[in-house]
């Protein structure tokens, strides 16, 4: 890891065929910071995190900071073929690529810090066994391992507790503090406003194209001041704030 | 079993020469297959077969049965249709199934029509079904330099084409210019589908590609497990069909295929993953 970035987003517009769905948004992203993004469906939550994941040309406005940045970025689909025949432990290898490229030699070194990913997202036993036989859960675990090997200054993620069961939400919300707490810059796009509430210092509320960014107890006490329901499933729904 | 096995062999020299032939198709072309049903992409595959029958056909037109012009022809016609089917389905509306069954059709009835402005219906057939059984000297050389530089790209390629198959918008974040990865395969599809074009036809080419793949997909759990036994099933189909065909007078490309054929349905019923009894094993519900 490099030093984490200090990304500065000015004037940003982001939309499809020249139909903006983000426009105007300033944004200060601080080096090792924490953020939720929150915003209803269609505010531009992912295409917001394709942008700043380089995936997504701006219609207009800049995002400053991400030279010689490494960043990983984790779609809320993947699009990986889970009936594809790869192994648990291939799969999360994937990782490595910017290390060891297309030719390099796995060797020792990275065998161990493949192990020791596959350990710290709890799939030790599983190395050998072959993607299509994982659940959801399990195969959301094999992804943030591959983050992991991804050593990132700047991770982007994309709702990545969407699909996965309650257990393996705790223990991947555990990685994602401690990669902050490791000092990279983390970003996630969250519907679970009680998750943003407990996890996340900073958050970003995207609504009609605008962006409010603040401390999260600020953001969410906005929106219950302005009477948006955020009790007691805690789902900031696509009506409500739309 | 001399008589059975190895007598066509040692008695004719043009059984040699079409095993040699076949199997350099094999060996190429099964690997493909492997990454084209990983990819799914059969279908862009059968296209391709189809769209390099107008390309070698205009090379027919303009210098006879001639091995250079036939498969120029078939390689700016194939790579046309590779590039051309993906760019309908990303410009516009229609799914990518519909312009590929259109741009196979469309060869298809212009391959024929081009052959038949010129040739007799042999030539017209040896087309469809390729000429397994009169390979010239040169044509053996290009089918073994293509499975060659197949094989090569492969073990040198190899982890950038499974991680290009399995989350290419991955690879071309982590790896700078890996967009070139997919064009690659592109051209090495269309290659091994010429020297199948010349071997078994075009009717016959794409089968000699996807059929042993599919099978193989029964048995294996990894890609590299699943290429290997692609080529051991494309080889094994050949030299059956080849032997089967000589006795029994049968139409070689056809019957080569037709061991594959078999070979895809015995794997489907009876294979280690996913295959029908590999499902009842399992209780209901639970994905294989």
């Amino acid at each position: 890891m490099n030093d984490a970035p200090r990304i500065t987003i000015r004037n940003l517009a982001l939309g499809y065929g020249g139909r903006p769905v983000v426009e105007q948004l300033d944004w200060d992203i601080a080096p090792g910071s924490l953020t939720a993004i929150i915003g209803a469906n269609g505010s531009g939550k992912s295409t917001l995190l394709r942008a700043v994941a380089g995936e997504l040309r701006p219609l207009a406005g800049a995002i400053d900071g991400l030279d010689g940045t490494v960043t990983s970025y984790l779609p809320q689909d993947a699009g990986i073929d889970r009936a594809f025949p790869i192994s648990v432990a291939d799969l999360a290898a994937m990782g490595l690529w910017r290390k060891v490229g297309a030719f390099g030699r796995i060797g020792r070194h990275w065998s161990g810090e493949l192990e020791r990913a596959l350990g710290l997202v709890g799939l030790s036993g599983a190395a050998r066994l072959p993607i299509a036989t994982l659940s959801g859960g399990q195969f959301q675990r094999v992804l943030f391992a591959r983050l992991i090997l991804e050593d990132a200054d700047l991770i982007l993620l994309d709702e990545p507790f969407a699909a996965v069961d309650r257990e393996t939400t705790a223990d991947l919300v555990g990685l994602v503090r401690q990669w902050a707490a490791e000092g990279r810059t983390v970003v996630v796009a969250l519907h679970d406003l009680d998750q943003v509430r407990q996890h996340f210092p900073e958050t970003l509320r995207l609504a009609g194209g605008r962006g409010v960014q603040g401390a999260t107890a600020q953001i969410l006490s906005v929106l219950g001041a302005a009477g948006v329901s955020t009790a007691p499933a805690g789902q900031l729904r696509g009506g409500a704030v739309a | 079993m001399h008589d059975l096995l190895i007598a066509p062999f040692a008695d004719y020299a043009f059984m040699r020469k079409a095993l040699i032939g076949a199997i350099a198709v094999a060996l190429g072309a099964a690997p493909i297959g492997a990454f084209l049903i990983l990819r799914r992409m059969s279908l862009t595959g059968d296209a391709i077969a189809h769209g390099i029958l107008p390309g070698a056909a205009v090379g027919y037109l303009l210098a006879g049965l001639s091995l250079t012009a036939m498969t120029l022809g078939g390689l700016v016609a194939g790579m046309a249709v590779a590039l051309g089917a993906a760019a309908v389905s990303r410009r516009t509306a229609q799914r990518e199934d519909a312009s590929l069954a259109a741009f196979t059709l469309i060869s298809l009835a212009a391959g024929v029509m081009l052959v038949s402005l010129r040739g007799s219906s042999l030539d017209l057939l040896h087309f469809l079904f390729g000429s397994v059984l009169a390979l010239p000297d040169d044509a053996l050389v290009l089918l073994a330099a293509i499975a060659t530089v197949t094989l090569l790209a492969f073990a040198l390629l190899f982890r950038l084409f499974v991680t290009d198959a399995l989350d290419p918008s991955f690879l071309r974040r982590v790896g700078p210019r890996t967009g070139l990865v997919h064009y690659a395969f592109l051209a090495l599809a269309v290659l091994n589908l010429i020297a199948g074009f010349h071997a078994l036809g075009t009717l016959m080419a794409v089968g000699i590609m996807i059929l042993p793949a599919a099978a193989a997909r029964f048995w294996t759990r990894s890609v590299g497990a699943v290429v290997v036994v692609a080529v051991v099933i494309a080889v094994l189909s050949c030299a059956t069909g080849l032997i089967l065909a000589f006795h029994l007078d049968l139409q070689p490309s056809a019957t080569m295929i037709l061991c594959s054929g078999v070979a895809y349905v015995v794997s489907l019923l009876a294979g280690r993953e996913g295959s029908v009894m590999a499902r009842r094993r399992l209780p209901s519900g639970v994905p294989a």
